[in-house]
C-alpha cells in the first residue's frame, strides 16, 4: 500500500496550485481541480486513488468529488501507465486519411493492444476520439505534444527516438 | 477578404510586438478609449455575427440576453473546447495568432461589462494553452490586461482553463459545469447561462472565432462586416478542410463563394487528390448530414450550392445539410460509408454524458448494430432498426448530442441506403480489407 504521506508536490507545483486557486472567487476553489489533476498527472503518471486523494485534501473537497471527475474525462488514467503514453486519434478524418493501416503497425510494432503497456514500461497505446487535428491526420498525442501526418515510416522514427 | 487570418503567416506574430505592428490591440484602443460597451454590443449586433461554433446563433443578440443585476459578477467563458470530428479551425487560429483571440476577448469582455473572464480550451491541446497564457502574460506587461487598461478604468483578468476530454464540455452549459470542477453533464435550460451561468452568475459563452472577430468589428464597425458574405451569412468564416482534397487545411473564405470553387479552385482545397473522385462530403463537423457529390454540388433546384448557412441548408434534412462549425470533410470514392459512420457511431457513445437514457442508450445500440453491419454480421432489420433509434433520440435530450450523434446515421442511410445493404448482403466481399460498394452509374464509381 502507498503510504499517502510521500504523496506530496515539490513546492514549486504547490505555488503553481495556489496560484491557479486565485483565479476563482473566494470560496470556488473546486474550479481548480481540472487543472491541478493535470499537475498530478504530470507529477505521478497516473491518478491513483491515494493521489486523488491528496487532490481532494489540496482543494478541500470531497475525495468522491475528485473520483467521479477524474473518472469522466479521458484524459486522466485511472490505472498506471507507461512512460509514454501513445493516445491514436480513431475517429472518421483520421481513418480517412490511413489512420487504421498506421495504428495497426504501431500495435504490431510495440507487441501490445490497445489499454496495454509494453513489458519493460517504456509504452502504452491508449485510443482516443478526435483530436482536432483532422487535416493533419493520422495524429497521435504523447503527454502535450502532436504527432501528425503519421506514416509508418514516421512512426518507426518517433518509437526509436522514444526508445533512447 | 480575410479579416482573422490576414497575418497568420507573418513570422513572429504570436508575439505582441510583431502583433501590433500589424494593426494588433488597435481594437481595444478603440473601444476601451472611444466607446461604450453598449455601443460595442451595437456594433456587432449590425454585423450580423453568427455563433461560429455550429449553432449559427446570432452574437449580439446572445450578448443582449445578458442579466445585468447591481453587484453580481459577470463572465465571459470562451469556448475553446473544439472537439467536432472534422473541426480544427480554433486549433489553427489560437497555435498561429493567441493575440487575435486575447484582442478579442478584451473587447468583448468589455461590452459585456465582464472583470474576469475564462477561456475554456480542451485539455488535449496543453500545447496551445501554453501558447495562450505566454500570449496573455505579453499583454498583462503591457496593460492590455489587468486593472485600469490603457488607463480606462476597465479591469479585466484572463485565465486559461484546462478541460479533461469530453466533446460533452462544447455544450455550453456542460463547458460550465466543468469550469466548476465538475463532471461535464449539461444543465437543463431555462435558467440559460446569461441569467444564470458560471456560479450561477450571468454568463456568455461564446466560440474562439466568434469572439476573434470582434475586433475587426470595432476597427471597421458592424456595416462593413455585414457588407462581407451573403444574405445573412455576413463575414468571413474558418472552414477546416480534412479528407481527400490535394490541399486539406483551415481556410478563412467570405461565406458565399461556391461550394464546387472551395472544393476545386487552387485557392482553396485545390481539388481531389490525383485520380480520385468526390463521392461525399460532410459539411459542418461530424453532426451534420453527409451529402453525396451530386447534392453538396447542386441544390435539388438546380442552383450552385453556395458555402453559406442558407444554401448549405437548402433542401432540409432531405436532401441538404448545415454549414455547422465548418468542419468540411471531403470523401473520395475509397470511401466505405459504413465504416465512416461506424466511427462517427463510436464517437457519440464514447462521448455521450449518460444523463439522458434516449441518448446513452441510444448511442451504444447505434454503434452496436453499426460495428455488426461492417463486420459482416448485419441482418436485414438493422438499417430500419438504425433509423428508428436515430428517431427516438432525436430531440428528446436535455442538449444537442443526442441529435449530433442521430443525425449522422441517419444521413447515412437516407443517402447511402445501397452500401448499407451492400454490407448486409455480402458480408464476404464487404469485409474484404479495403472493399468499397461501387453504386452503378454513380459520379464517382470507377
Amino acid at each position: 500500500m502507498t503510504n499517502t504521506q510521500t504523496i506530496q508536490f515539490p513546492a514549486s507545483t504547490l505555488e503553481k496550485v495556489h496560484e491557479i486557486i486565485k483565479r476563482y472567487p473566494e470560496g470556488k476553489q473546486k474550479s481548480a481541480l481540472l487543472p491541478v489533476l493535470h499537475l498530478a498527472q504530470a507529477e505521478w503518471k497516473w491518478c491513483s486513488p491515494e493521489v486523488m486523494d491528496y487532490v481532494a485534501s489540496l482543494l478541500n473537497i470531497k475525495p468522491v468529488e475528485v473520483y467521479e471527475v477524474a473518472s469522466f474525462y479521458t484524459m486522466f488514467h485511472l490505472e498506471p501507465v507507461g512512460d509514454h503514453v501513445i493516445e491514436y486519434c480513431r475517429t472518421g478524418p483520421c481513418c480517412l486519411m490511413g489512420g487504421v493501416e498506421v495504428y495497426d503497425h504501431l500495435k504490431t510494432k510495440l507487441g501490445i493492444e490497445t489499454g496495454e503497456t509494453t513489458a519493460n514500461g517504456k509504452f502504452t497505446i491508449k485510443e482516443v476520439e478526435c483530436l482536432a487535428a483532422c487535416g493533419w491526420g493520422p495524429v497521435f498525442q504523447i503527454r502535450e505534444k502532436y504527432y501528425m501526418n503519421l506514416t509508418t515510416q514516421k512512426v518507426d522514427e518517433i518509437i526509436e527516438e522514444l526508445s533512447k | 477578404m480575410k479579416i482573422l487570418t490576414e497575418h497568420i503567416d507573418v513570422q513572429g506574430i504570436e508575439t505582441i510586438d510583431v502583433f501590433r505592428k500589424h494593426g494588433g490591440y488597435a481594437a481595444v484602443e478603440k473601444a476601451l478609449k472611444k466607446m461604450t460597451p453598449d455601443e460595442v454590443t451595437e456594433e456587432v449586433k449590425k454585423s450580423g455575427l453568427r455563433g461560429r461554433g455550429g449553432a449559427g446563433f446570432p452574437m449580439g443578440m446572445k450578448w443582449s440576453f445578458l442579466a445585468k443585476p447591481e453587484g453580481i459578477p459577470r463572465y465571459l467563458v470562451c469556448n475553446a473546447d473544439e472537439s467536432e470530428p472534422g473541426t480544427f479551425k480554433d486549433h489553427y487560429l489560437m497555435m498561429k495568432s493567441p493575440h487575435t483571440l486575447i484582442e478579442g476577448m478584451i473587447v468583448s469582455s468589455y461590452a459585456l461589462g465582464a472583470n474576469t473572464s475564462y477561456i475554456y480550451i480542451r485539455g488535449e491541446l496543453m500545447y496551445v494553452a501554453t501558447i495562450l497564457e505566454k500570449a496573455i502574460q505579453e499583454a498583462r506587461d503591457k496593460g492590455l490586461l489587468g486593472k485600469n487598461i490603457l488607463g480606462s478604468g476597465y479591469d479585466l483578468d484572463l485565465h486559461v482553463q484546462l478541460g479533461g476530454g469530453a466533446y460533452i464540455c462544447g455544450e455550453e452549459t456542460a463547458l460550465l459545469e466543468s469550469l466548476e470542477g465538475k463532471r461535464g453533464n449539461p444543465r437543463n435550460k431555462p435558467p440559460f447561462p446569461a441569467v444564470k451561468g458560471l456560479w450561477q452568475c450571468p454568463t456568455v459563452v461564446n466560440n474562439v472565432e466568434s469572439i476573434a472577430a470582434t475586433s475587426w468589428i470595432v476597427n471597421n464597425g458592424g456595416d462593413e462586416y455585414a457588407k462581407i458574405g451573403i444574405g445573412r451569412s455576413t463575414g468571413t468564416k474558418l472552414i477546416s478542410v480534412s479528407g481527400h482534397v490535394r490541399k486539406p487545411g483551415v481556410y478563412e473564405l467570405p461565406l458565399g463563394i461556391t461550394v464546387e470553387d472551395f472544393i476545386y479552385a487552387d485557392e482553396w482545397c485545390g481539388g481531389i487528390r490525383d485520380g480520385h473522385k468526390l463521392k461525399a462530403v460532410v459539411a459542418g463537423g461530424s453532426s451534420v448530414p453527409i451529402l453525396p457529390a451530386e447534392l453538396i454540388l447542386k441544390t435539388t433546384n438546380g442552383e450552385n450550392r453556395l458555402m453559406s448557412y442558407e444554401s448549405l441548408s437548402d433542401g432540409g434534412f432531405a436532401t441538404g445539410t448545415m454549414l455547422g462549425s465548418g468542419g468540411f470533410v471531403v470523401m473520395d470514392e475509397t470511401t466505405c460509408i459504413v465504416h465512416n459512420t461506424l466511427t462517427f457511431g463510436r464517437f457519440y457513445h464514447h462521448e455521450s454524458c449518460g444523463q439522458c437514457s434516449p441518448c446513452r442508450e441510444g448511442t451504444g445500440w447505434m454503434d452496436k448494430v453499426l460495428y455488426r453491419i461492417e463486420h459482416g454480421q448485419g441482418r436485414q432489420e438493422d438499417i430500419d432498426l438504425l433509423v428508428d433509434v436515430a428517431k427516438k433520440i432525436e430531440g428528446n435530450t436535455i442538449c444537442p448530442l443526442g441529435d449530433a450523434a442521430a443525425w449522422p446515421v441517419a444521413a447515412a442511410i437516407r443517402h447511402f441506403r445501397d452500401e448499407f445493404e451492400w454490407h448486409i448482403n455480402h458480408p464476404e466481399k464487404a469485409t474484404q480489407k479495403g472493399a468499397v460498394f461501387m453504386r452503378e452509374g454513380a459520379s464517382w464509381s470507377l
